[in-house]
């Protein structure tokens, strides 16, 4: 009964209609504005938990699958299904988005209305891309995301707002030119973008080498990946709250996303001839970003650098299986390492929502993102101060909290490959919890540094749902991470199966 | 038993949430009756657990609670491993918790963090059981990172004095390097055998033998004895052996009851108990046995060194800690495993006693912790006073006392070792015992004898601390009298340990001790009183006494004609000027490097902007092809026909 509804259509156009209208409303009506769009965003949630309770864990099929015609002279289908790699990210996006649209009441005053229109929207837009099954359909809900975020940067973000969201535009718009490119040449060789012929689709080496690339300049820029990733900074520091945890916490993992569903399965081989490049530019973002987070006094560019050191711990988790059957002869740990990559990804994602509400906490007080201006919260903000421990235990990699889950299984497989691979990326252990606990230091601890922190009040019972909710997320998968696996066992299983055999 | 398992560690958990979660706004009272509650019934079902298994023989009991993970077909379960090891360590950590527990009624009495303190210490009862108690190396991580955790928490308890929130971020930092090791060694282990169920990989340890594996260079290492030399690098930190050594001291910083539970008889000697519960990994690597001993001697002599120049009462404690943790692992190192942990049963009760004496002497003291300004304290704390010289005894090694029996044990053994660096290793470890009780009777005198330094205000409030106080002094100090005498024969020599520690014949040292025919507590205490140790012991206790009470003007003399080792030990070795000069800038200094350079300059700078420049700069100049003027497009236009139809007609 229930799973008879085109549940995927729902999720995807209810919070984009529901947009519209919080949007039609207008800021004359924004309490009712708030009222609806915690409602549409609720019943999102809830239709996501509707779609993880008749999930089939059992195969790695796709599933609530719909299918019609949508521009048939370029044979493009409006096609949606999932599988187990898509449902825990679309189970992200619709159990943060409640949080923001929860913070927004409190910390936006001008243009509530649009501000909580463009995240509604932005949510619908983003389970689009995770659902699509259409080469095409995937790429206009990619370039549709980039819309509403330019805008929440554009309009609520901070005073240099405009050469960030235009560094920001040009870095990912330029990558997905080239995606679009790439698409292209398929849908010519294969002569529809439906995504499972472009897999099984037959491609030389040289052919793959080229399309690999042109997918890497979209995903490399999205996730972001070295050298490629300046522009993730200046994003976030210039976004408001909830703009920087949507970023981190869900448009990041759309390059994770893009590499396990469009480049390994299209272009195995050239994957497999260029892991050495992946690795390498993994074990560069956890280990210099690892470096450069140290060095920074403002808590968004600190949390900032940190995104992308845990993503490296996601491409490394997705490449370093060909290093694993290289150097072992079997692909026993391949599996963890992908599995780890996307534990990495639901994890960061939480966690990382966690960490830039806690920054918005105190932003909203303070008017700072400088840690230089703070010291001595935790005598003010007991309540806070326990949460920010948390979390940012959380992010150092904590047993028992979700940050840890995902770098354990990528390690633990690394090491199959190389035993250097691992130890650069284990410096994480060491690193992230230098930077994250010095953060936590020098802004929690000490004596009172100043009046205004003297003058500091502790959480608001919103602020408070806010971050217990996401405390629940980070220990639930850190304590009992099975569930989360199983859910995607099947399809990662499937999915290497495809990509260790090749297409060549 | 499986319900008694899960309440035993569960009971700590569930008070540590509920005080934690009630926090301030929770009646004090509450605070310390639900905690102790929660590990008094620890205590009791624990030893409830050692009976079965030691009295009525149970066998070992290996089971899952649930599943946390399964991926690639390795399946990871929380589960339990109960069996003589799990059963010795559960036994002490509930023991000495619960006394601390009920010590801290008294000592953070007007502390407004109450209650998150008794949450904590609970919390880490929790933790450190899970670590003794797990039946895998991911539970055995789990409960690591919990104990590491919490010693950062309590370290950094009173979070507004600086040195306290220094010294926790060190503890972590530098606990974080051991533990990286420790990850790397689990993750080989997860590679080679193929699980981290203890018992499968145990049953799988004997195909390691002759696999190798190349790290660096074209040098085979086994692989044995990497991956017990990754497993002992976590040791070490936690453990805090040289080089990782460098956070035990400064952890001082925190409440003195965490001193005691977690920086002396518990959380440190993780390290300690994890090098046990592997031995069958370790018996399969002379070489990581050897570098084990070294390190445990390193650690042992050079440590105990650095107490002597300490006039901080914790301090001194502190660095004996360390120096006893290196005996510890020394013993381990010579494939005396339970000698090892009998030492880490012995000092668990002793060193808590002393830790917890001078807690109350830091009470009558008002918080003052320098020994300086001490002395003669005997006749205002008579209890503190008996305590500390039954505690003090015990760790000298007295004969008789509980830590004789350890001690000596671990010295008879390594004279028996073959191993290289054994006999370095036993000149270490009796050199360590004249300056073990050298800096034990220095701490002694110079707080209990001699003339009264304080000032007149401290002198006139000086009183012996309240019961709360006191009772966990006495009830330490008996075990720190009996236990050695009690527990050698069976635990050295009786083969209690026979179904957790796995031996290999030609190497078992404490078979060949057993062997000399010493096996009783009687015959062992005449065997040792033959021995020089004692000797050595007493000579240190002598030259304490001529040194601080005889004649005090004579440590002066010695500082000043011994400058130079008084300034490398009064520098602790430039340790600390290493790490903090050197590692933490240059970790700094890379990032700013990286940040400033690479990101900044270089990525953004030439790549990102520079790129945007050059696609303006190129408009500059195709900007100048449209001039808007029509005659300069018209010209363009005919000689570019010109030009194509010349080509055309004549070139082709």
């Amino acid at each position: 009964m229930f799973s008879d509804l085109p549940l995927l259509s729902l999720i995807i156009w209810l919070p984009i209609l529901g947009g519209v209208a919080v949007f039609a409303l207008g800021e004359a009506r924004v309490a009712w504005g708030h009222r609806l769009a915690l409602l549409v965003s609720v019943l999102t949630a809830l239709l996501g938990v509707g779609l993880y309770a008749a999930f089939d864990n059992s195969t790695a099929d796709m599933q609530f699958v719909e299918r019609a015609p949508w521009i048939e002279a370029f044979s493009a289908w409006y096609y949606l299904g999932i599988d187990g790699i898509a449902l825990p990210l679309i189970l992200l996006t619709v159990l943060v988005t409640p949080l923001v649209v929860i913070a927004a009441a409190q910390s936006i005053q001008q243009r509530a209305s649009q501000y909580l229109a463009a995240f509604l929207i932005m949510e619908g837009i983003m389970i689009g891309v995770f659902a699509a099954r259409d080469a095409l359909l995937f790429y206009v809900f990619w370039e549709a995301m980039l819309i509403p975020m330019f805008l929440i940067i554009g309009i609520w973000g901070g005073p240099n707002r405009v050469y960030a969201t235009i560094k920001f535009f040009l870095f990912t718009f330029f990558g997905s030119v080239l995606m679009l490119v790439a698409l292209i040449y398929l849908y010519r060789q294969a002569g529809t973008f439906d995504l499972y012929t472009l897999q099984q689709l037959p491609l030389d080496a040289g052919e793959q080498m080229w399309i690999f690339l042109a997918f890497f300049a979209a995903f490399a820029v999205k996730i972001p990946m070295w050298p490629v990733h300046t522009w993730l900074p200046d994003a976030h520091v210039e976004a408001p709250t909830g703009g920087s945890v949507i970023l981190a916490a869900i448009m990041l993992k759309l390059g994770g996303y893009g590499f396990v569903r469009l480049s390994l399965p299209i272009t195995p081989d050239a994957a497999m001839a260029l892991d050495w490049l992946m690795v390498g530019l993994s074990l560069i973002a956890i280990v210099y970003i690892g470096f450069v987070a140290l060095a920074q006094s403002d808590m968004k560019k600190l949390i900032a650098y940190s995104s992308i050191a845990h993503m490296g711990f996601a491409t490394l988790g997705f490449f370093i299986p060909f290093m694993i059957v290289a150097g072992t002869g079997e692909s026993t740990g391949a599996r963890m390492a992908v599995e780890g990559g996307m534990v990495q990804m639901i994890s960061h994602g939480f966690v990382s929502a966690a960490l830039f509400f806690c920054v918005g906490v105190l932003y909203d007080r303070m008017h700072s993102r400088q840690i230089g201006d703070y010291g001595g919260v935790a005598n003010t903000m007991p309540v806070f101060a326990a949460f920010m421990v948390l979390f940012a235990m959380a992010n150092a990699g904590l047993p028992g909290t979700s940050g840890f889950v995902g770098e354990f299984m990528v390690i633990l497989a690394s090491f199959r490959a190389n035993i250097w691979v691992a130890l650069l990326a284990g410096t994480t252990l060491v690193l992230g919890a230098a930077y994250t606990l010095w953060l936590v230091k020098r802004v929690l601890y000490g004596e009172v540094a100043n009046e205004r922190v003297a003058g500091l009040q502790d959480l608001s019972r919103r602020e408070f749902v806010i971050l217990a909710a996401l405390a629940v997320a980070v220990l639930g998968i850190g304590l009992w991470p099975a569930p989360l696996v199983e859910m995607m066992s099947e399809s990662v299983s499937a999915l290497l199966d495809h990509v260790l055999q090749g297409k060549l | 038993m499986e319900q008694v398992y899960l309440a035993i560690v569960l009971a700590p958990l569930i008070a540590a949430i509920v005080v934690g979660l009630g926090g301030s706004r929770m009646d004090r009272a509450w605070a310390h009756r639900l905690t102790i509650v929660g590990v008094g019934a620890s205590f009791a079902l624990s030893l409830v657990v050692a009976w079965d298994v030691f009295v009525r023989g149970a066998p070992v009991f290996d089971g899952a609670v649930y599943t946390w993970l399964v991926s690639d077909g390795l399946r990871l379960e929380i589960g339990f491993l109960i069996d003589s090891l799990s059963a010795v360590m559960m036994t002490v950590v509930t023991f000495v918790s619960l006394m601390v527990h009920i010590y801290t009624i008294g000592y953070m009495k007007d502390d407004p963090g109450y209650a998150r303190f008794f949450s904590y210490i609970s919390l880490f009862t929790f933790g450190m059981l899970m670590l003794v108690m797990a039946n895998n190396f991911l539970q055995l991580f789990f409960g690591w990172e919990a104990v590491g955790l919490v010693s950062y928490l309590l370290i950094g308890f009173w979070f507004k004095r600086p040195t306290a929130v220094a010294a926790n971020l060190k503890a972590f930092l530098v606990n974080r390097v051991g533990d990286l090791g420790l990850l790397l060694g689990i993750a080989a282990i997860f590679m080679y055998t193929g699980s981290l169920a203890y018992s499968e990989v145990f049953a799988a340890a004997p195909t390691l033998v002759g696999q190798t594996i190349n790290v660096i260079g074209d040098y085979q290492w086994q692989v044995a004895t990497l991956i017990c030399i990754l497993l002992f690098i976590g040791a070490m930190g936690k453990s805090a052996q040289v080089p990782l050594h460098v956070w035990l001291p400064d952890s001082m910083e925190g409440p003195t009851p965490i001193s005691a539970l977690i920086h002396a008889a518990t959380m440190v000697t993780a390290g300690i108990f994890l090098v046990a519960r592997t031995s069958p990994l370790f018996e399969l690597s002379v070489t990581a046995l050897s570098f084990v001993l070294v390190i445990g001697a390193v650690t042992a002599l050079f440590m105990g060194l650095l107490g002597l120049v300490q006039n901080d009462i914790k301090r001194v404690v502190a660095y004996s800690t360390l120096s006893q943790l290196g005996y510890m692992t020394v013993a381990l190192g010579v494939s005396a495993y339970a000698a090892g942990i009998f030492h880490l049963f012995t000092h668990a009760f002793f060193k808590a006693l002393l830790f917890l004496a001078a807690g109350s002497v830091i009470i009558a003291m008002h918080h003052v912790q320098d020994m300086r300004q001490m002395g003669g304290l005997r006749k205002y704390m008579p209890i503190t006073y008996w305590t500390s010289l039954i505690g003090a005894l015990a760790l000298i090694g007295f004969p008789g006392m509980a830590g004789f029996y350890s001690k000596d044990a671990i010295i008879e053994v390594v004279g028996l070792a073959e191993m290289p660096g054994a006999t370095f290793a036993w000149w270490a470890v009796m050199l360590g015992v004249f300056i073990t009780a050298l800096y034990t009777f220095r701490m002694f005198f110079m707080v209990f004898h001699g003339q009264p330094r304080m000032d007149e205000h401290t002198r006139e409030h000086l009183q012996e601390s309240p019961r709360v106080v006191t009772l966990p002094l006495v009830l330490l100090a008996i075990p720190s009298v009996v236990i050695g005498a009690l527990m050698l024969a069976p635990m050295l020599f009786g083969g209690v340990f026979d179904d957790a520690i796995h031996v290999l014949p030609e190497r078992d040292v404490l078979g060949m001790l057993a062997a000399q025919g010493y096996t009783d507590a009687w015959s062992f205490l005449i065997h040792g009183l033959q021995a020089p140790a004692v000797w050595l012991a007493a000579a240190g206790v002598l030259a304490a006494w001529v040194l601080y009470i005889w004649q005090p003007h004579l440590p002066g003399v010695f500082a000043r004609v011994l400058a130079p080792v008084f300034v490398v030990l009064d520098r602790k070795y430039w340790f600390d000027e290493l790490y903090l000069k050197g590692f933490a800038p240059l970790g700094r200094g890379l990032g700013r490097l990286f940040w400033q350079v690479g990101d900044v300059r270089v990525i953004d700078g030439w790549l990102v902007n520079g790129s945007a420049r050059a696609v303006g700069r190129l408009a500059v100049v195709a900007r100048r092809a449209q001039t808007g003027f029509l005659y300069h497009y018209a010209l363009v236009m005919i000689t570019a026909l010109a030009l194509l139809m010349g080509w055309l007609l004549f070139v082709r």
